[in-house]
């Protein structure tokens, strides 16, 4: 791969980390506690008080859950990134070969797209605030919003891809500065609606009327739904499934001089994934209470509009909050997928995908009901991006005590290892299959597949790395 | 320089979460905190650039949900 489209960093992309360049515990510290906290929690929040979470479910469960996602980090993701000190698209080139990593690059593309089409929703709901231009949500799935909002969010889209385009940088900065800012609106959000609603004494904070009003009114007006303490459990710990099942922040820790870098992760998880959602939820729970009208779509149903809900509680300040938070996780989304494009097409410029990217992204964009899916899609990214760290696990940790070549691409300097190919995507289409049409919640499915991709891996190299080495003996014979 | 635009950058993120705890206390009215906010908000984006040249984190072209 070259170096633009490996994607990892810029520095040490395809050697060991020098312990020159190791860094101590605080900055991984630092560095996490700007993350986390993105336009995608504006979503998320609202859906759990949608999907009909009670709030001590909510409040336990987004705990366990938030604790067993950073003793992944810290137990599974950070040893094996202190050994080898590499990136995850090198170490998977190593054991799968370039070729596989490209067509994993390219699905992590199409993914991120999806993801940023989200984003690019939140930002339009925020920026037809002022304008007046309300966020319908059609009853069909490929359905569109009015036409004032799908206008809308072209222009957003068009704006993010073209800022994407130029580079992720500068708009990384802006991410880098707003993000202690964006913590502290979503702190302010969530103060502000427990005022909103009255809850402001010990007893009925506890008793959490407010919140049982809040699903009554949405059951009443969506349906009955539920959404128990397991779900929100495993949602919590495998949302970010990708970056620590799915080894993407080997990345990361490869730069840590200390395991102990490994507990940081805490402070992202529990300020972005604890206080931002609650607070995001309490945000539509205040708007239900205060002006249930607003939160009804023009179908009847309850709407979580990020930007409407923003407004009403912390005004201007809650929507440019709205507003930056989708479009710089929209920006870098958009770049990624930009380069992952670029890899299968290596003579094309990466502007020129980033745009193609951003126009994919802003169609899914135009579809409201996709980012009103985000509890699924995100478990749904896990189960397609996650397995690929089993094959990591297998690599460092079992195929050399079973008697097999680890990094085995290297070795055969095979493009394409069967064995990770076909152990990585049937699990994945089995998922797929179990969460589409057998309506599986996706979250679910994320460590089963996690564990069948790695005990195929396992058993598909026993045959592979045989038959390969017999045909080698074969031929020097 | 740096120390005072740090100030202001304490102040104005104070300004964005302080009110909003008034209000939950009853002392103040929402068109208050909306526009303690607001004010915080641009005098955050104005003096934390001035301070703030963090490194880019390594993964600063990742994707974090």
């Amino acid at each position: 791969m070259s170096e633009e489209t490996s994607n990892s960093g810029g520095e040490f992309e395809r050697e060991p980390v020098p312990d020159s360049a190791l860094l101590g515990s605080g900055k991984f510290w630092g560095m996490y506690a700007g993350e986390h906290a993105a336009g995608t929690e504006f979503m998320i929040g609202p859906l759990f008080l949608a999907a009909g979470a009670s709030l001590s479910d909510l409040i336990l469960g987004l705990l366990l859950g938030n604790i067993l996602a950073v003793l992944t980090w810290r137990f599974l993701v950070v040893p094996i990134a202190m050994a080898k000190r590499m990136t995850l698209y090198y170490q998977l080139e190593r054991i799968a070969g370039g070729s596989l990593v490209k067509f994993y690059n390219l699905v992590n593309g199409l993914l991120f797209c999806f993801l940023a089409g989200a984003m690019v929703t939140v930002s339009a709901s925020a920026v037809g605030v002022p304008f007046g231009i309300t966020f319908d949500v059609p009853a069909n799935m490929f359905g569109l919003s009015n036409p004032s909002f799908t206008a809308l969010v072209a222009i957003v889209g068009v704006v993010i891809a073209t800022v994407a385009a130029g580079g992720y940088e500068r708009v990384a900065r802006v991410a880098n500065i707003a993000a202690p800012w964006m913590i502290a609106v979503f702190a302010a959000c969530g103060i502000v609606s427990l005022g909103q609603m009255e809850a402001t004494s010990m007893a009925a904070l506890s008793e959490g009327q407010f919140w049982s009003d809040a699903i009554a009114f949405v059951q009443e007006k969506n349906g009955p739904q539920t959404f128990g303490f397991w779900q929100i459990v495993v949602f919590a710990w495998l949302c970010n499934g990708a970056m620590h099942f799915g080894m993407a922040d080997l990345s990361i820790f490869r730069f840590a001089k200390s395991k102990a870098s490994g507990w940081a992760p805490a402070i992202g998880m529990f300020l972005g994934h604890y206080m931002a959602w609650i607070s995001a939820g309490l945000l539509l729970a205040a708007l239900i209470k205060l002006q249930p009208s607003l939160a009804l779509g023009d179908d009847g149903k309850v709407t979580a509009n990020p930007g409407l809900l923003a407004f009403q509680s912390l005004g201007w300040a809650g929507i440019i909050c709205v507003v930056i938070a989708g479009w710089t996780t929209a920006n870098p989304t958009i770049y990624r997928a930009g380069l992952a494009f670029q890899g299968i097409l290596p003579n094309s410029s990466r502007a020129a995908m980033t745009l193609v990217a951003g126009a994919v992204a802003t169609i899914a964009g135009a579809f409201p009901n996709l980012s009103a899916q985000l509890l699924g899609f995100v478990g749904t990214y896990g189960t397609v991006l996650g397995p690929m760290g089993a094959v990591i696990f297998v690599d460092f940790y079992l195929m050399k005590k079973f008697g097999l070549q680890n990094e085995y691409a290297t070795h055969s300097g095979t493009k394409i290892n069967l064995a990770v190919m076909i152990a990585w995507l049937l699990p994945v289409a089995v998922g797929l299959y179990l969460i589409f049409q057998q309506g599986v919640f996706a979250a679910y499915a994320v460590i089963p597949c996690w564990i069948a991709c790695g005990a195929l891996y396992i058993v598909l190299s026993k045959f592979t790395q045989k038959a390969s080495g017999d045909s080698r003996a074969t031929a020097s014979s | 320089m740096d120390k005072i635009a740090k100030l202001i950058s304490l102040i104005t993120l104070g300004l964005v979460v302080f009110p909003c705890l008034l209000y939950f206390l009853g002392a103040i009215g929402l068109d208050a905190v909306k526009w303690a906010a607001l004010a915080g908000t641009i005098g955050w984006f104005i003096s934390t650039p001035m301070w703030m040249s963090r490194k880019l984190p390594v993964d600063a072209n990742q994707v974090e949900i």
